[in-house]
């Protein structure tokens, strides 16, 4: 492969020095790609779109007209993360969920934070993903966001910032196990010595996790996956998901609850009890009973067995209120307030609409910031202001005023880029990365997680429901590597 | 444990797939009697809408005009017609398709292949040679879809589901043709034509590829009863209506529960079969004793939907 011409300008690259030289963690990969010709590379091309083909590795995009499951496309060469930076990285997640966690359960409960006027009253007011119905409840362990999913870029110094953090639903954890299995299977010879670690502990970890959560005290109790069907964007993964795990994937209509809060799934020997479940459709839809009465994805009831202790919801109703982009401005307080801690991950600089300051500052400097909706997410209704026209500024910009509680603006990041491969060769192009974060008993962040690329030059954007495609994500030990050699 | 939803879906799988391909068999054994037969007592196309229970359907899109290309096209490709071949090999994709995850990704790959294959080329105007051609091809990709699972699949519950729905619906659609014979066509003086009839009952064989095993195992020249009594008690040929029910009786001795009443009621099934010590061609319609077994096959369907496929709904 003919790396000599790949140059990075302007942005941090994760595999090369500003001078090309690869970093010490990519050192041996840099290497190995070096050494293939060019039919080698084609050859190993093919081999990972037949296996990711053969994985049935797909992702359903939104309001495509033909509705057919498409590959994510899948990039070859990974992006490498030292193990030391990411035990330091992986810290600071769980940390920050366990602050998240605290500031959820408080919001349902006392709402001591908004007494003690650390942050705004209409914080919640204004939020979206409230939920009344979970008021004056706490969930076993005091856990709502069971697993998360937080969104991580690098700025062009090479800081690593949080840009949001997913507490709702958040998904693609099964392509970060998928890559895996596609890389090792192409490339087994760069796995043999060169200290990366491993990544298929997750479906072992979720599963342990979820059982933990079970209001019965059996060796074995029933986790199921609620889906919302096969038409569902993320059912692969749903699907997936619970073959590793081993359990039922299930969808509403197949669960019952009875008078006495008690769940049940229908099977062909009759009802059988269901103690945790982990869902994977949103809390609107759940349960027709307390929220959409015109859902037919959820199951009736199942709120009030929840509620009554009988079963375990992963993540628990009411957990994405602090999703919210405007709860993230907060979360470095919502830190030091919990866990009287110094955040140990930065928050991308954001300015609070809501803030009669930051609001001033927004609308004069709205062509050279990004304007992001508090409750959206999938890269959908946002304004990249350096890249929009007058015309949109002026809608955003009236947008702002009418609902400032609805907007939060960061600068735009350097994003980094990592080596892609691109039509005629290898090109730069942006990544960021979506670790998960399991909290139950115990807490366990993945081995580095998703690598998302914007497969288009200069593009931001690496949403899957948006073209995006994905990386391999090594964590290397440099200080391993190389240690069965020396040892033999 | 298996969920309901998904055994249900196996079990339609089965018996839409099973329906596809028995109304191929179906159309191509009235396709050769009209060939073999003198214009005078051949059965024309009408005997197969009443067959298939769809005649009002039929009259309300195409009239009184019962003719061949009409009902071939009400039969095959019409999507208007639920009972078409199209619409049930739609239903068995889409029954496989809600229950693909307990199976070997590529029987639904196959499934899905045949039904895109097949309704490609039903789309346009089907000439007799391209029909037969066509239905033969969907005759083998069932039956290679079942021989896949036979020697992919776990032999589980959901395994257990597909084979009660294709037995059930085979049992089923075995009786049916039966019934082309079974409609009065030979004129009372029916000594007078013996050739004729052994040609029908031939095709009748053939059509459910029974031609040989009948040979082998009957060893008597082709004549009615004989080919009643194989088709309807043979304990060996896989079409056989006693081979399909004995099959179900043992999955269904294997299903999970208390209640046996669908097991009773194919038992039961079983010994009437035997029981009808000789089935009279003249004296006693034989259409009126297919009836009775198709109304008893249509009762152990809905007491297997009652037993398997609806806890916790009462």
């Amino acid at each position: 492969m003919n790396l000599a011409d790949y140059m990075v300008s302007g942005f941090y690259d994760e595999l090369v020095t500003p001078a090309g030289r690869p970093r010490a963690a990519a050192r041996a990969l840099w290497k190995y790609l070096k050494s293939l010709d060019a039919d080698e590379i084609a050859e190993r091309k093919v081999a990972c779109e037949v296996a990711a083909l053969v994985a049935g590795i797909t992702f359903r995009v939104y309001f495509e007209d033909t509705g057919v499951d498409r590959a994510m496309p899948f990039d070859l060469i990974p992006r490498v993360i030292p193990k030391k930076e990411w035990d330091g990285i992986s810290e600071g997640l769980e940390q920050r969920v366990r602050a998240l966690n605290l500031f959820i359960d408080d919001l349902y409960n006392d709402q001591k934070i908004i007494a003690e006027g650390v942050v705004p009253a209409d914080l919640i007011a204004g939020s979206e993903h409230f939920r009344e119905q979970c008021r004056g409840f706490s969930p076993p362990l005091g856990v709502w966001a069971h697993i998360c999913g937080s969104d991580l870029v690098r700025d062009g110094d090479g800081t690593v910032y949080v840009l949001e953090d997913n507490l709702r639903i958040p998904s693609g954890v099964s392509y970060m196990l998928e890559n895996r299995q596609v890389m090792k299977r192409v490339f087994p010879e760069l796995f043999e010595d060169s200290g990366i670690q491993p990544v298929d502990e997750y479906p072992a970890q979720l599963f342990d996790m979820l059982a933990s959560l079970s209001p019965r005290p059996v060796e074995y109790p029933n986790v199921v996956v609620l889906t919302p069907g096969v038409f569902n964007s993320a059912y692969f993964e749903h699907a997936y998901l619970a073959q590793q795990m081993g359990v039922e994937l299930v969808e509403g209509r197949d669960l019952v609850v009875d008078d006495d809060n008690n769940v049940f799934m229908r099977t062909i020997g009759g009802l059988e009890p269901v103690d945790v479940i982990y869902r994977r459709v949103d809390d609107e839809f759940i349960d027709p009973e307390v929220f959409r009465p015109d859902s037919l994805l959820g199951v009736r009831g199942l709120m009030r067995a929840w509620r009554s202790g009988k079963v375990a919801l992963a993540n628990a109703p009411g957990a994405g209120v602090a999703d919210d982009k405007v709860v993230y401005a907060w979360v470095p307080e919502i830190i030091r307030y919990y866990l009287d801690e110094e955040p140990e991950l930065a928050n991308v600089p954001t300015f609070k609409c809501s803030e009669p300051e930051d609001l001033k500052y927004v609308l004069a400097h709205i062509d050279e910031l990004v304007i992001k909706p508090a409750n959206e997410s999938g890269g959908y209704g946002m304004l990249i202001g350096p890249r929009s026209t007058r015309k949109e500024q002026r809608e955003f910009a009236k947008l702002i005023r009418e609902k400032p509680r609805n907007y939060i603006a960061q600068p735009t990041l350097a994003l980094s880029t990592c080596p892609t491969m691109v039509p005629g060769g290898v090109g730069a192009r942006h990544v960021d990365l979506r670790p998960f974060i399991l909290s139950g008993q115990q807490t366990f962040v993945t081995t580095g997680g998703l690598t998302r690329v914007a497969m288009k030059a200069g593009s931001l954007v690496v949403n899957s429901s948006q073209g995006g495609g994905s990386k391999d994500t090594w964590i290397v030990d440099t200080e391993a590597a190389g240690r069965k050699e020396g040892g033999a | 444990m298996m969920l309901a939803r998904l055994a249900d879906h196996l079990y339609w799988h089965g018996r839409y797939l099973e329906r596809a391909e028995g109304l191929a068999r179906l159309i191509n054994v009235n396709a050769h009697l009209n060939l073999d037969l003198p214009g005078t007592i051949a059965p024309g196309w009408e005997p197969l809408v009443r067959i298939t229970g769809n005649e009002a359907l039929f009259g309300q899109f195409y009239g009184e005009d019962v003719g061949e290309r009409q009902v071939a096209k009400f039969l095959i490709a019409d999507e208007r017609n639920p009972g078409s071949v199209r619409s049930t090999l739609a239903l068995a994709r889409e029954n496989m398709r809600a229950a693909r995850d307990v199976l070997p990704r590529e029987v639904w790959e196959q499934m899905n292949g045949l039904y895109l294959r097949i309704s490609e080329q039903i789309s346009g105007n089907l000439s007799k040679r391209r029909r037969h051609e066509t239905l033969n091809d969907l005759i083998l990709g069932s039956q290679q879809i079942a021989g896949m699972l036979m020697g992919t699949m776990s032999q589980d519950h959901a395994y257990d589901f597909i084979l009660i729905g294709r037995y059930l619906e085979r049992a089923d659609v075995t009786t049916r043709i039966l019934d082309v014979r079974a409609d009065d066509l030979l004129p009372e003086q029916a000594e007078d034509v013996p050739a004729f009839e052994s040609i029908q009952w031939m095709s009748v064989l053939k059509s459910l590829t029974g031609y040989q095993m009948y040979r082998r195992h009957v060893r008597l020249r082709v004549a009615g009863p004989d080919v009643l009594r194989f088709l309807l008690r043979d304990r060996l040929f896989p079409r056989s209506v006693m081979f399909c029910l004995k099959a179900m009786e043992s999955v269904i001795n294997d299903l999970p529960g208390d209640d046996d009443r669908a097991l009773r009621a194919t038992a039961a099934l079983m010994r009437h079969l035997d029981s009808a010590r000789t089935v009279r061609l003249k004296d006693e319609p034989l259409s009126e004793f297919i009836d009775a077994i198709q109304i008893e096959l249509g009762e152990i369907g809905q007491l297997i939907s009652q037993t398997w496929f609806q806890a916790g709904s009462e």
